[in-house]
């Protein structure tokens, strides 16, 4: 299911849990896995024709953003950046005792023929993945979908994997993996955090 | 999930539209008077959209942030999301209705539910099944919302606290139509950015209407000034809430209006003796296009329709380049789909 971290990040919510968990990627991880990351999308597509990147809701965009940066900076294009909220694509419905809030989505191209580069911090289930591929096919009949993923942690649920990995985190099912970005957390950083016991 | 919501914690059964139970002022009441001395909004995830009167401004908000989500599904070439895949809405129709019963079948359907379209004639309703048996029996066949209108003032509440369902009160009596008044505050923040600090002019018939009262809690919530314009006989002058006032010279006010929302004036009021005639009425309180002009510039023309041509509104300024008429019904969909989706897909 989804993580409460997962769901928090989604809903733009600002709680985290707080530091004391163990800090996996520092920032400059974090910069040299993204150039990575921009560098091997660039190699499988032999280069950046019809690519358009989209970022899951909240923190895949600002990722995703960046990745776009990248591109620009080794190929001179600048490839299109879209945003992809998957809330009424989950597949908890009914089960909730309260709706979470649907987010905009903005994809700024037709998607149909084009190679799209999902983006998300972290992969877990991969529920959310399915979520954001129903979503997508909904705008129309891409070429291709790729899954860039920040964070690998592991613990699929359902038959995804992705294309390009940040890191690939071994993690317990009691633990959750918080992803700070400057853009919407004002630092950058990963850390494994224990959860707390919820009454 | 926002921060407000969530920590609401737990359901409780207590009280008001968030789960049906104690709305002990809002028997059905065929005046269509405001219900006096309702309690106040209980914790507790919200169940009903009953009126605007227990919506906070932040639960406002919500329901106009969703919306915004909801009118970017209606921009796609296939205007689908299957957030309500599996759940039954029903649209329980005992009065009249072409916008808002499209409108809630369009919005239920834009989000995959499967809609069930009932209505009182034709049904076991001849044969004398009451409301709350009706309301029962539609549950027990599935129904996980059930939209209702309804001549009597409170017959939503009743459905509310004695069936297993969410329940969208789609006009009853003279009391509320909050779907309406949720669309207009969408459609004033849209056009003019915001709602706090505006200063909305109601004219005509606001006594009999469920749209002006819906709309007075609303937009005094959200910060905005209303101005009831209209003859006395036509005025709620029981009605007393902070932020509201009572005109009876159109002309007056007029240039300090942001939004002129002229109500459908009904020729029974005429034959009933509250206004002399038609023809008085639109000379003293129809929106011409002489009127039309005397207003500010950007200043919204607004009509929840259906509207009486020549009477409280001439064609030419339902037309005319600042009525955004027309959004208000395509707004329709959008703010019913956000309204479906917060109350339908919960866990019950």
């Amino acid at each position: 299911m989804y993580s409460d971290v997962e769901a928090a990040a989604r809903n733009g919510s600002d709680h985290l849990p707080s530091s004391g968990g163990k800090l996996i990627m520092s920032a400059d991880d974090m910069r040299r896995a993204l150039t990575r990351i921009a560098h091997e999308i660039i190699e499988h597509n032999r280069g950046v024709r019809q690519l358009v990147l989209v970022g899951m809701r909240t923190r895949g965009v600002p990722i995703a953003r960046r990745l776009a940066e990248r591109l620009d900076e080794f190929e001179g294009v600048q490839v299109p950046v879209g945003e992809l909220d998957i809330t009424l694509y989950r597949d908890d419905i009914g089960l909730r005792a309260v709706q979470p809030m649907v987010g905009s989505t903005a994809i700024p191209v037709d998607v149909s023929d084009k190679i799209i580069v999902l983006v998300d911090d972290v992969l877990f289930t991969g529920r959310s993945v399915r979520a954001a591929l129903d979503a997508l096919i909904d705008y129309g009949r891409p070429r291709a979908i790729q899954l860039a993923v920040l964070v690998d942690r592991g613990h699929r649920e359902l038959p995804i994997r992705p294309d390009y990995v940040g890191k690939n985190v071994p993690t317990s099912q009691t633990e959750d993996v918080a992803v700070r970005l400057r853009e919407t957390d004002g630092q950058d950083g990963v850390e494994i955090v224990s959860r707390e016991v919820r009454a | 999930m926002t921060a407000a919501i969530k920590s609401q914690g737990p359901a409780v059964k207590a009280h008001s539209a968030r789960n049906g139970q104690g709305h002990a002022a809002a028997e059905v009441d065929p005046d269509g008077l405001q219900p006096a001395g309702l309690p106040a909004p209980a914790p507790g995830p919200r169940r009903h959209c009953l009126d605007l009167d227990d919506y906070s401004a932040e639960e406002i908000r919500q329901v106009l942030d969703t919306a915004d989500a909801m009118k970017e599904i209606l921009a796609r070439p296939v205007k689908k999301a299957p957030g309500l895949r599996g759940r039954m809405v029903v649209n329980c129709f005992y009065e009249a209705s072409t916008r808002t019963r499209v409108s809630f079948e369009v919005a239920a359907k834009n989000l995959s539910a499967d809609v069930v379209n009932f209505s009182a004639g034709g049904s076991s309703v001849e044969k004398g099944e009451s409301l709350i048996d009706t309301a029962r029996t539609l549950v027990a066949l599935g129904a996980n919302v059930i939209v209702i209108r309804h001549s009597m003032a409170g017959a939503p509440h009743v459905v509310a606290r004695n069936a297993g369902a969410a329940v969208i009160n789609a006009g009853d009596g003279r009391h509320a139509h909050p779907s309406q008044a949720l669309l207009d505050l969408y459609t004033i923040r849209e056009r003019l950015g915001g709602l706090a600090g505006l200063r909305v002019a109601i004219v005509g018939d606001v006594l009999h209407s469920r749209v002006a009262r819906s709309n007075i809690h609303g937009l005094t919530r959200m910060g905005a000034e209303v101005i009831l314009c209209g003859p006395a006989t036509l005025l709620p002058v029981n009605l007393q809430l902070a932020g509201m006032r009572f005109e009876h010279d159109l002309d007056a006010i007029l240039p300090q209006a942001d939004v002129v929302m002229p109500l459908r004036i009904q020729k029974e009021r005429a034959e009933g003796g509250l206004i002399p005639s038609l023809r008085e009425y639109r000379q003293r309180y129809g929106v011409t296009t002489e009127r039309l002009r005397r207003m500010r510039p950007g200043a919204l023309i607004m009509h929840p329709g259906p509207m009486n041509p020549g009477v409280e509104i001439d064609p030419e300024v339902a037309t005319s380049p600042q009525s955004v008429i027309e959004s208000q019904v395509s707004n329709g969909v959008a703010i019913r789909m956000a309204l479906l989706y917060l109350l339908a897909g919960v866990a019950v």
